[in-house]
């Protein structure tokens, strides 16, 4: 290492890197000649979908790439060392001293077992020759930093006992108590609640800037971009389209597919989509309640509210949005409307007909009036089935002649501009995108008067989630559906929802129509909400 | 978005829109090492027990004074059932009733394969069905899961040799006998995947498309839970190989006049010093045989179940 590079050049200089794949995969390279550098004391952010390689990247910057990955090309200068070449003991002094990285997973990233102090100490003994009163006082500084409570108690507290905003402030602390120059912060917000998502991004801004490292920040979120990036480097399947300040390339995006994924983040204003009152109504939900009571026999009774007091109701030709954070119920009402489980109280009313009460007998032919697509579009389908076999399963369970069922297949098949040849097709030959698609088909096949869509965007990247809101507007447009969108994303309720019921804590803190509540919401929850929203008042694609 | 924008952003999109090739299980298995390897010696093991008359051998059964103990290698003289004397090469030697060990050992593999496939069949059947039953009917969970915890308590090869000592020892007693404390090992596997299984969004979806409960339990859990059974089923049909050789060993086992593999060892225990290769040849073909069940479920499980294969 040269001294001279260390106080003047960037912190981090990728050059030409080319990354194999194993053979077999869909492509040949995980990462193909991709160039660019990390300036001290500044972020970039390294966006793009799945598969485009930004996180093959970080590992290899940190050297924990599988050998199945092998780098084959190109430098890593690391303050001018490269990383590339450097012994595994040497890459073992740079990790924690020059370079830190912070993971997705507070609670996989942390030992279980060892309570938070001691993880961070390790990090300490491994790496410095202090004493342990040294160590300690060091410990509680870098706690009190990243703006944890009662460091003291903290830090004999283990992971779980600790919320998912906590523990990826200790992850923090523990990737900084040695100042690295370099930070790699990989989806670091990406399991967090929208709330703590931007405590945690104030909290890497703030310590950006008091101490000075190079942050190089992973993500897929482009709300998240325009929260904390000064540069940002698009990545697509595996090669650098675009890099540039970051109004630059969000405002005014040169290359075709960074102008598309521009165009693909949803806006965070409702669409203002003009409302008909005279609808007949298709869901009602009175005093919806699911409560879970712990039936230990030598503990007291714990009852958690699930749900409570939950009254909505759903027109024809109009789509509900529920909006809330991880464990504000919004999946239980869902749940309890397509009775998967059974309400603790309250009524349901699908087109009058009151469906929370009946046995699962007497439920079986309403049943098909309610149909849901889930989140997850690699388990939604059983992978032991084929397409058509899936999609024609409700109808024959009522009594179409499989001729007939495929039949209706074949056209579902085109309304979700989807090739007829899938049906005979399994579902791992398809992308999520694609699978959601099916999943869509799937429920319409039974002719739902309400379908629910419980987080069913949430898991595709955006360009892919752009188009398959669009045809759930179309499919809503064209039949006439009654929609209940269930979403912890605020972009995609604004897009979507003519309705919006926000959830916190098992209730709805606040109702009414899409214009009202986000324009000017009411509740000191939506406004929390609204707030933490990240990008909110950015105007993406447009300069 | 226009219509042509959609075109253009799905073209632009990263999710590539051409459908993936489909490679079918049996492709995939194929390839793997272990399972062409533990295959091949399974399939060889299986022509022998099935050609064991034209493979050179005798009645199994038939003894003869004057050819007692002797080593392998060695020609002596036998009488048929029909009266007529033939002249035998013993390959494998005697044993101390001058029956031809080669034909023992050679009729053996069909006693021992077939043990080990039908028990392996029996307890899968039935420790499926338990634990479909305990896995979706949450109410029958505790009886059928009680009993099992009942059975399992016990050890295995006891059970067998109670069991063996009730019912008089035949082919049909004794797989019983090995197969029952198998049941609960399967019936524990096959709840735990139904469990898992049960909380898919494809099975809640089976449920809000009105699917019947056999229809979900047969139709979309079951055909899931096929790979990590067919390699437990290897396990038992190797570890059920094993317990009926050790129960003839015992001799509590199949009657003596049956060639197993257990049988011939036993009766060569007495002799071991003098004669070892009639307790050393039924054993290396055990071995072998057990190894190459085995060799074929490991195969089986890293090409069926590669997330189990980073479990075992």
């Amino acid at each position: 290492m040269t001294t001279a590079s260390k106080g003047s050049g960037p912190v981090l200089d990728v050059r030409d890197l080319t990354i194999a794949l194993p053979s077999g995969g869909d492509r040949k390279e995980a990462v193909s000649g991709v160039s660019f550098s990390v300036a001290r004391g500044e972020i970039l952010c390294l966006v793009g979908e799945s598969g485009s390689g930004k996180s093959v990247i970080a590992q290899a910057v940190m050297g924990l790439l599988p050998d199945t990955l092998p780098v084959t090309q190109g430098q890593m200068l690391l303050e001018g060392e490269d990383v590339a070449k450097v012994s595994t003991e040497r890459l073992r002094q740079l990790r924690a001293t020059r370079m830190s990285m912070v993971f997705q997973e507070p609670m996989t990233a942390l030992n279980p077992v060892m309570r938070c102090g001691e993880q961070i100490d390790e990090v300490l003994r491994e790496h410095t020759g202090l004493a342990p009163e040294a160590r300690r006082r060091k410990i509680l500084d870098i706690v009190r930093e990243v703006a944890l409570p009662d460091p003291e108690r903290l830090i004999m507290a283990y992971p779980h006992q600790l919320s998912g905003g906590q523990r990826q402030r200790i992850m923090i602390a523990m990737a900084l108590v040695l100042e690295p120059a370099l930070l790699i912060a990989d989806e670091p917000t990406t399991a967090l609640d929208v709330t703590t998502q931007a405590q945690i991004l104030e909290l890497i801004k703030n310590l950006q800037a008091r101490h000075g490292m190079g942050v190089l920040f992973i993500t897929h979120d482009f709300g998240v971009v325009a929260e904390i990036a000064r540069r940002v480097a698009v990545l697509r399947l595996g090669r650098l389209v675009e890099t540039g300040d970051k109004d630059a390339v969000l405002k005014r995006p040169r290359h075709d597919y960074t102008i598309m994924l521009m165009a693909s983040v949803p806006d965070l204003k409702p669409h203002g989509r003009p409302l008909a009152a005279d609808q007949p109504i298709v869901l009602e939900t009175r005093k919806l309640e699911k409560t879970y009571a712990d039936r230990g026999w030598f503990t007291a009774r714990r009852v958690v509210h699930a749900a409570a007091d939950v009254s909505l109701e759903v027109r024809r030709g109009q789509t509900l949005g529920i909006v809330g954070e991880s464990g504000s119920g919004k999946s239980t009402v869902a749940r309890c409307i397509v009775r998967l489980i059974d309400p603790s109280g309250g009524e349901v009313f699908i087109h009058g007909e009151e469906i929370a009460r009946r046995s699962r007998r007497a439920l079986r032919p309403l049943r098909r009036r309610v149909q849901i697509v889930f989140q997850d579009p690699y388990r939604s389908l059983n992978p032991r089935r084929t397409v058509g076999e899936a999609i024609i399963e409700g109808p024959v369970n009522y009594g179409l002649s499989r001729t007939e069922a495929f039949e209706r297949a074949r056209r579902l098949m085109d309304l979700v501009r989807m090739d007829a040849a899938a049906l005979e097709r399994y579902p791992h030959q398809f992308s999520g995108g694609q699978r959601q698609r099916i999943c869509i088909a799937r429920a319409l096949a039974m002719e739902p008067d309400l379908l629910i869509a419980d987080e069913a965007v949430s898991a595709l990247d955006v360009s892919v989630q752009a188009q398959v809101l669009e045809l759930l507007e179309e499919i809503r447009e064209r039949l006439n559906l009654a929609m209940l969108f269930i979403t912890h994303d605020l972009r995609v309720a604004a897009q979507v929802c003519d309705h919006v019921a926000v959830m916190s804590q098992g209730r709805v803190v606040e109702y009414g129509p899409a214009n009202e509540v986000f324009v000017a919401p009411k509740h000191a929850y939506t406004k929390a909400l609204f707030a933490a929203a990240p990008g909110r008042d950015f105007a993406f694609g447009r300069a | 978005m226009a219509a042509t924008d959609i075109k253009r952003y799905e073209e632009l999109s990263v999710e590539a829109a051409d459908i993936r090739p489909h490679e079918s299980t049996w492709q995939r298995v194929r390839k793997s090492g272990s399972v062409r390897l533990g295959g091949a010696v399974i399939a060889l093991l299986v022509l022998i027990a099935a050609a064991a008359p034209w493979l050179g051998t005798v009645d199994p059964t038939m003894f003869d004074a004057g050819s007692r103990d002797l080593v392998p290698g060695k020609t002596g003289e036998m009488m048929t059932d029909d009266g007529d004397m033939v002249t035998h090469t013993f390959w494998f030697g005697s044993d101390s009733l001058g029956r031809d060990i080669y034909s023992r050992v050679i009729y053996g593999t069909r006693v021992s394969l077939f043990v080990g496939l039908v028990t392996a069949v029996v307890s899968l059947v039935i420790g499926i069905l338990f634990g479909l039953v305990a896995g979706y009917m949450r109410w029958l969970d505790g009886v059928i899961m009680r009993v099992m915890d009942g059975i399992m308590a016990i050890p295995a090869i006891l059970i067998a040799i109670a069991l063996v000592a009730m019912w008089r020892a035949s082919l049909t007693t004794v797989i019983i006998a090995i197969a029952i404390p198998e049941i609960p090992r399967v019936t524990r596997l096959v709840r735990s995947l139904v469990l898992t299984i049960r909380e898919e969004p494809y099975v809640e979806a089976a449920i809000s498309l009105g699917s019947s409960t056999p229809k979900i339990m047969f139709s979309h859990i079951l055909p899931n839970t096929v790979a990590p059974l067919v390699v437990q089923g290897t396990f038992i049909c190797a570890s059920a190989i094993l317990i009926e050789s050790i129960l003839s060993f015992l001799g509590v086992g199949l009657p003596p006049e049956i060639p197993t593999w257990g049988n011939i060892m036993a009766e060569g225990r007495i002799q071991f010093v003098e004669y070892p290769h009639n307790v050393f040849i039924p054993g290396i073909f055990l071995t072998i045989t057990v190894l190459a069940v085995n060799i074929l479920g490991d195969g089986l499980r890293d090409t069926l179940d590669p997330k189990m294969a980073k479990r075992l």
